[in-house]
């Protein structure tokens, strides 16, 4: 139907995740899987926690409880070799958080550079190769602040990709783009999924998630509502709040 | 009005160039000396740990609410007193480094906090280290968001290194003081002594803004 | 440590003493400069050329000029020069407020010029003459924008003091000093001096911040603090 699926090795494994702010309790008990060259797209209205816990799977935030599988090994409580399991996860920021002080070629390379220690005419080869993938080679020396919003976007997904990643882990990519620059940004992101990359993608955009998706979760308030595949779930969802969370998103983003 | 340019070529200016180079061997060796000290302690107070955090916080209070020559008394005058003996020019440039590095880096933590924290938040999600990220990502665009800063504490510098001569460092100033009490010169001596300070500091203004300009990043600042 | 501690307790009215002279000398300098400032400030933004660049001249001499070089040139120099046989002190205060007033002339600049040209306009409109805006409208909007700055330059008039140790001014440090030469204990009298400008620095500084916020006009300029 979507995509093919290789094998059954489960890549990522959350299990029972909590974080609270403050006195407020953030995420209340999440846990799904994740097997290899499948895409779950996470949706839910804004406060259901679901950007916090993208950033509790490669550790930005720490959870107070829970675990988290990367590929079979444990990555939660291992405050030494996070980077060695950050290196395997790549994240998409809603707000690009490109690197404001180096170009769209530099922006890719750094990572290979500095973390992986490749030496500079290899990290150059590769990083050429990533912008030409998402479609940007002709901007390699561009600054960030020179480029458009969706270009920043692809550059920034590049840039993740770069690192060879188990996992991509997307933040409402396109939520800080304007509408005509939303779609080069989807077809950069669906051309990973149908290559068989294993996402994770938090999102509004219904019609990306109907054609990517494995699997669609509904979060609220900190808590897994709801999930199943793409199909299922758009048509006959099982609670009335995920009915209703439906209704309001085709009605502002008229899917 | 012969004898007064007379008095500038042949008597004034021969005895004010030793001095003058005083002045530039402290100048040179304070500001970069000043700059990476500025650098450390900022991080330090931002990224350190509580007591490293603390540190850094009593040094500014310290070296930002008292006065130069007093941190250059205490350096010359009051460490000998427990056994630690500095030269004239050892002690002013200690004193100018010490002071100049507590106002550098007030205006590099500003800097630092003006970065986004999603940059550091990208930085270590590559699996970059807090160390790396701080190195390779925050300094590079915080240090030129200091820059104006910055310079501006450097010009001070230049100025302030008059003080060494209270220490007994005899530089352009002092230098200046010693012939004008010598001839009774004191307002041709020190106006002279004046245009060579206000020169120096043209000087290094211009150098600072073609430096800030060839650093210049789009969309950066 | 007993008799370092006992040494200072002794010195202390002494060192007290040295900070009314401070105090009148930072405040001298500081009211020196505003009188002198704020006219300097009206002349650059609303003066002619001549006068603008007369002022920007002033500005950039006593900017550009140590404070050692400026007492030295004046005290030593210049008012005996013009037969002006003053006090140190009074020398003293003359030549810091003069150099505050350039200082504080580009603070009200700025201010000045912060506000835009809507303001003048409008009071132009209802028929005021330039003078009479300039009174009412832009210099109290000017003045309260200014605090910060204002209160940048109290705590470096105040650190300045300490170089008047060079024509004699029997401020802090000088008498620190005076006591350090005679009881051969300079660390203990020099770091009591040190406290005494932080906390004259700091306390200062803090009460400025308390007069910002009496006049602070609802929902004007900086929020935070």
């Amino acid at each position: 139907m979507n995509k093919m699926q290789n094998d059954n090795d489960i890549v990522l494994r959350v299990e029972d995740i909590h974080k609270c702010y403050g006195k407020e309790e953030i995420l209340k008990g999440i846990s799904f899987e994740i097997k290899k060259g499948e895409t779950k797209v996470i949706i839910g209205p804004s406060g259901s926690g679901k950007s916090t816990l993208l950033r509790c799977i490669n550790q930005l935030t720490i959870p107070d409880k829970g675990r988290i599988w990367l590929g079979g090994e444990e990555v939660t409580h291992h405050k030494k070799d996070i980077n060695r399991f950050r290196q395997k996860m790549g994240m998409v920021f809603q707000d690009f958080n490109l690197f404001d002080h180096l170009t769209a070629l530099k922006n890719v390379e750094i990572g290979l550079m500095k973390v992986k220690k490749m030496d500079k005419k290899e990290a150059r080869e590769k990083a050429m190769e990533e912008l030409k993938q998402v479609g940007l080679e002709r901007q390699a020396d561009l600054y960030p602040a020179q480029l458009s919003g969706g270009q920043k976007q692809r550059v920034s997904i590049a840039r993740a990709l770069a690192m060879d990643p188990k996992v991509m882990l997307f933040d409402e990519p396109t939520s800080a783009l304007d509408p005509e620059l939303i779609g080069e940004v989807l077809e950069a992101i669906k051309k990973l999924a149908f290559g068989g990359m294993t996402m994770v993608v938090v999102t509004h955009e219904m019609g990306f998630a109907r054609s990517v998706a494995n699997e669609i979760i509904f979060m609220e308030n900190g808590k897994i509502l709801e999930s199943g595949i793409p199909y299922q779930f758009f048509s006959n969802p099982k609670y009335e709040r995920t009915k209703r969370f439906l209704n309001k998103i085709t009605e502002l983003y008229g899917e | 009005m012969n004898e007064f340019y007379y008095f500038i070529r042949n008597i004034l200016l021969p005895s004010l160039f030793e001095g003058t180079l005083v002045s530039i061997k402290l100048i040179i060796l304070s500001i970069p000396l000043g700059l990476i000290l500025g650098v450390l302690i900022a991080v330090g107070r931002v990224y350190g740990n509580k007591i490293i955090s603390t540190l850094c916080t009593v040094y500014v209070i310290f070296f930002r609410g008292t006065p130069l020559l007093v941190q250059l008394f205490i350096l010359y005058f009051g460490l000998p007193s427990i056994g630690i003996f500095f030269s004239p020019f050892a002690s002013a440039v200690i004193g100018f480094v010490l002071c100049s590095g507590a106002y550098h880096s007030e205006y590099i933590r500003g800097a630092i906090q003006s970065i986004k924290t999603g940059q550091m938040m990208a930085a270590e999600a590559l699996g970059m280290t807090r160390f790396k990220a701080i190195l390779y990502v925050i300094l590079p665009q915080a240090l030129r968001r200091a820059i104006p800063g910055c310079s501006n504490e450097i010009i001070y510098l230049i100025k302030y290194s008059s003080l060494a001569f209270m220490v007994t460092c005899v530089e352009l100033t002092g230098a200046g003081k010693i012939i004008a009490s010598r001839y009774f010169a004191y307002t041709e001596v020190f106006l002279v002594i004046g245009i060579i300070y206000l020169l120096m500091v043209s000087v290094v203004t211009k150098l600072l803004n073609m430096l800030e300009k060839k650093l210049e990043i789009p969309g950066l600042g | 440590m007993n008799e370092n501690l006992a040494l200072i307790y002794q010195s202390l009215p002494y060192l007290l003493k040295g900070c009314t002279i401070t105090i009148g000398l930072v405040g001298g300098a500081l009211g020196l400069g505003f009188v002198i400032g704020i006219p300097m400030a009206v002349g650059q933004v609303y003066g002619n050329k001549y006068l603008s660049g007369l002022i920007a001249l002033y500005v950039w001499f006593f900017r550009g000029l140590p404070v050692l070089v400026l007492l030295f040139l004046f005290y030593f120099g210049l008012f005996s020069l013009i037969g002006l046989n003053l006090p140190a002190f009074t020398a003293a205060i003359l030549v810091l407020g003069l150099r505050s007033a350039a200082y504080q002339s580009q603070i009200f600049r700025g201010s000045i010029q912060s506000l835009g040209e809507g303001q003048m306009l409008a009071a132009r409109s209802l028929g005021m003459k330039k003078s009479e805006a300039i009174l009412y409208i832009i210099l109290p909007q000017a003045l309260r924008i200014s605090i910060p700055g204002w209160s940048n330059e109290y705590a470096i008039l105040l650190k300045d003091s300490a170089i008047t140790y060079a024509v004699g001014v029997m401020e802090i440090l000088t008498r620190a000093n005076f006591i350090a030469t005679r009881t051969y204990k300079p660390m203990p009298i020099f770091l009591a001096c040190a406290v005494i400008f932080i906390i004259l620095t700091y306390g200062g500084v803090k009460i400025l911040d308390l007069l910002e916020n009496k006049v602070r006009i609802p929902g004007y300029g900086r929020e935070e603090r």
